[in-house]
């Protein structure tokens, strides 16, 4: 995308120049010269994460190598009040990394130390490692780190935490929140923390549940002891075709209501997979209206016994053709076609708007016809890939950011889909996080005094508001301006007046 | 859930009474885990009248239910769906209620192997201390809207609110499970244990006490078959393996039981939460272990500072569970996260009235 929002030179402000001067010689106190960027043309390549179509230049980019100097850099921003907002690989999707306009980007990039030890089946990796390396790293022990985003050959394990990342696999081996224990950075003001302990509980209030998927919003992650698991023996996947899109979304139900929990359980329509297979080659039926990806892991007995049991299940809800995995690398084929959705999908559009709401499994059928409607009533072609299993969607939203009343159609399109999914019963993100871009939605999700007390949280943790400030939690203007109602599950407020 | 719901408006008032009275509830289930935690204080509230099973759906794996609902209410209905509360939470005596065991965040044997109570909560509905009906997460596996304030919950000791209403994720019951019985000490039991957990193995749950590490196999029945045949051991018949699991799950055992004759010899029963391969602790008195080593209960006469001590030093913390007198019952905070907790409860509860220091003193 090429949508600049917010780019302002410095220079543009003058009492911003004075700030940043003030602020780079405090830090200049503490930080070698070159690890602190001012210049705008130093500084440009942090003016946004994956979601590039929001961009804010900040006022200063630190590189900190050092968990004291990490400390000193916080201690620095609290005293001056200066926002902080931490950042991993940068490959978040909705703007959870977008710079702040007078504040301080923490680049953590270099903490990429790594220690596994496979006696305890745990990992100590330090914010900035990739979460696919951890995996690469304990794998001659043959062990593995579950959570498997799409982006995990460059995402790192901090901003994994800031987000709760999930992947194909959470269904039965759960998101980041199941996989870790323990947290270990700094508070906002620079005092050290740990969250969770080497054990499977720690005392008082369960802080790190609330820490990870805060988006950088409470603490800064600098550590993070992740569990690690026995790789499975063995892994097959089954590919499933359905000639319409309700029988495949009555399929997944199917499975999970037969007692089966699949390691991964993925849905991909017609346009997805045609796209797809113009990219990798994946292998995939192209006649199918969407085609199933459903994957069995454990002893060989195990799947043997798994797949024998999702087969009978699959042609039973009416699968058109069914593909079992030969071997590995056919499997890593089914797999390479999913794992590749979003950037194929770059390949037959300029732009694409990736979508991440939640949904109960059973009304996957629903939504997908409610995105037909949708397509027809915005002008614009929608590809869908689903994690079905857990009913979290991506749909992604075709446009050209070029032009403006498509990428004005783009987000009314999306935010659609969002509040079509909340009405639904589910939620607006289920693994991308708020960040800038949902801001909007959750004023349709949370009432108000739930939004208070978010708010509430986040001063318990940082009464200044200094670390990511903005994201997550729209304010009362911000809802009121967007002028949409709350719904939950379905419910208007007030369901006797009549709306239109 | 639904404001006019009668038994929740009469939660709410009852709240709004105790706010303006500026005084504090002790919020009350089927009070089963009143032993648990610090003593409590204030005018009982009783969640019961809130109850029943909102929504049950098989197929989606998630139930919701309200939170004086009972127990074994819910674990009976998704039992006629053949699904289960994998983490078994414990009941120590009848009459516990779904608020409670989402309040009390314990969970049984299984927990090593699938997860606590805290990893299958997926949304709470909770009035907080301003007399408002708050909901957060839901009822999807996959929700990272706003910050997971339904696994915070988890856990609180009602510190934060009056837990109205939870929804959980649950599971289809294991298709096989055995259970094999092992005649090794403790150091013996503690290694094997270890390196079992870094192979791809159905454990479900492990037990060790006086010299006998119980272990139960979980899963697709061939998978569960070849375990059994490669780990060895003696085949307990699954009846009485079924009942023996179950005392352990609900303390019935009696390792657990602390009698007049036990008090009085200054026992008390810890539980000591360590690193799954710390190694053998060497307290006075009796030990069982659970989690794969990573829980290990103590009916010791050993003082609070030593225990305490002995968890630390492993790398864990240490909460007393039964004891003549209630004092610190939680390991005590650093002050970072002593700030942290001060600050939650006055953003959930600024006026203190809920279950004061049932967590810890000032809270």
């Amino acid at each position: 995308m090429h949508t600049v929002k917010d780019t302002e030179p410095a220079a543009a402000h003058p009492s911003r120049t004075m700030r940043q001067a003030d602020v780079v010689a405090a830090l200049a106190e503490v930080l070698p010269r070159a690890a602190i960027l001012f210049r705008h043309e130093d500084t440009a390549p942090f003016e946004c994460d994956a979601l590039t179509a929001y961009r804010t230049s900040p006022m200063v980019v630190v590189l900190p190598e050092t968990h004291a100097q990490v400390a000193a850099i916080l201690k620095i921003c609290h005293k001056m009040a200066v926002p902080v907002v931490a950042r991993g690989a940068g490959t978040g999707l909705s703007g959870g990394a977008t710079p702040h306009h007078t504040g301080v980007v923490l680049s953590l990039a270099k903490f990429n130390k790594l220690k596994i030890d496979p006696a305890s089946c745990t990992a100590i990796a330090q914010c900035g490692v990739r979460n696919l390396a951890i995996s690469e790293a304990a794998a001659p022990h043959g062990l593995y780190y579950a959570p498997d985003p799409s982006s995990q050959i460059a995402c790192t394990i901090g901003g994994n935490v800031a987000e709760n990342s999930g992947g194909v696999h959470c269904l039965k081996y759960g998101l980041t929140l199941h996989n870790v224990l323990k947290v270990r950075g700094f508070m906002v003001d620079g005092e050290p923390v740990e969250f969770g302990s080497q054990a499977l509980d720690a005392p008082g209030l369960d802080l790190l549940s609330i820490v990870i998927g805060s988006e950088g919003m409470l603490a800064v992650t600098t550590e993070v002891t992740v569990k690690l698991i026995p790789k499975p023996l063995l892994a097959r996947c089954i590919m499933a075709s359905f000639s319409d899109i309700e029988s495949a979304g009555a399929a997944v139900a199917s499975v999970i209501a037969h007692g089966i929990i699949p390691a991964g359980l993925e849905m991909m329509d017609k346009a997805m997979t045609a796209a797809v297979d113009a990219f990798v080659h994946a292998d995939y039926d192209l006649t199918a209206a969407a085609i199933l990806l459903c994957e069995s892991d454990g002893t060989p007995e195990e799947v043997e016994e798994e797949i024998t049991r999702m087969e009978s299940v699959l042609k039973e809800a009416g699968a058109s053709r069914i593909e079992v995995s030969r071997d590995e690398a056919q499997r890593l084929k089914f797999w390479s076609g999913r794992k590749n959705a979003f950037p194929a999908s770059g390949g037959i559009s300029p732009d694409y708007m990736c979508m991440d709401s939640t949904i109960p499994r059973k009304r996957l059928a629903e939504m997908l016809r409610a995105i037909q409607q949708m397509e027809v009533k915005y002008s614009l072609r929608c590809v869908n890939v689903f994690h079905a299993g857990d009913g979290n969607l991506h749909p992604l939203i075709l446009f050209d950011a070029e032009d403006a009343d498509e990428m004005r159609r783009c987000e009314k399109f999306g935010a659609d889909i969002l509040e079509t999914s909340v009405r639904l019963g589910g939620t607006v993100t289920g693994e991308h996080g708020v960040g800038v871009e949902k801001l909007n939605s959750m004023c349709v999700q949370f009432s108000e005094a739930e939004r208070e007390q978010f708010l509430g949280v986040k001063r318990a943790f940082d009464p200044l508001e200094l670390l990511n400030p903005g994201k997550v939690i729209p304010t009362l203007h911000r809802c009121a301006e967007y002028g949409k109602m709350h719904v939950r599950r379905g419910m208007l407020p007030f369901p006797e007046l009549p709306r239109f | 859930m639904d404001a006019h719901d009668a038994a929740l408006a009469r939660l709410i008032d009852q709240v709004k009474s105790a706010l303006s009275a500026r005084a504090p509830l002790d919020i009350c289930g089927g009070g089963t885990k009143r032993f648990y935690g610090e003593a409590p204080a204030g005018a009982p509230l009783d969640v019961r009248p809130l109850s029943g099973i909102t929504s049950y759906e098989p197929t989606e794996l998630v139930v919701t239910a309200r939170a004086g609902t009972p127990l074994r209410d819910l674990e009976a209905a998704l039992a006629e769906r053949g699904q289960c509360l994998p983490f078994e939470p414990p009941r120590f005596a009848p009459g516990g209620t779904v608020g409670g065991m989402v309040a009390a965040g314990l969970s049984g044997p299984a927990r090593a192997g699938v997860g606590s109570v805290r990893d299958h909560v997926l949304g709470v509905t909770l009035l907080n201390g301003r007399a408002e009906i708050l909901t957060f997460g839901g009822q999807v596996t996959k929700n990272v809207a706003g910050y997971d304030v339904s696994r915070l919950i988890v856990g609180s000791l009602g510190i934060l609110g009056v837990i109205c209403e939870a929804s959980l994720k649950v599971l289809p019951v294991s298709v096989a499970t055995e259970t094999l019985s092992f005649e090794w000490d403790e150091g013996r039991s503690l290694d094997t244990v270890s390196r079992w957990a870094t192979q791809p193995l159905p454990i479900n749950a492990t037990a060790w006490h006086a010299g006998r590490l119980s272990v139960r196999l979980a899963g697709a029945r061939a998978a569960v078959e070849a375990a059994c045949q490669r780990l060895g051991g003696e085949r307990l018949e699954s009846g009485a393996a079924h009942a023996w699991w179950l005392s352990v799950r609900d303390h019935s055992a009696e390792f657990f039981s602390l009698g007049e004759e036990r008090l009085a010899r200054g026992e008390a029963l810890w539980r000591l939460s360590v690193p799954s391969v710390a190694a053998a602790l060497a307290l006075p008195g009796e030990q069982f272990i659970e989690w794969g080593g990573a829980q290990r209960w103590w009916r010791t006469t050993a003082t609070p500072d030593v225990v305490r001590e002995a968890a630390a030093r492993s790398g864990g913390h240490a909460t007393l569970i039964r004891g003549k007198d209630r004092v610190e019952v939680f390991a005590p905070l650093s002050a970072v996260l002593m700030r942290v907790h001060q600050g939650l409860k006055q953003a959930f509860d600024p006026a203190r009235i809920f279950n004061p220091g049932r967590l810890y003193a000032g809270l």
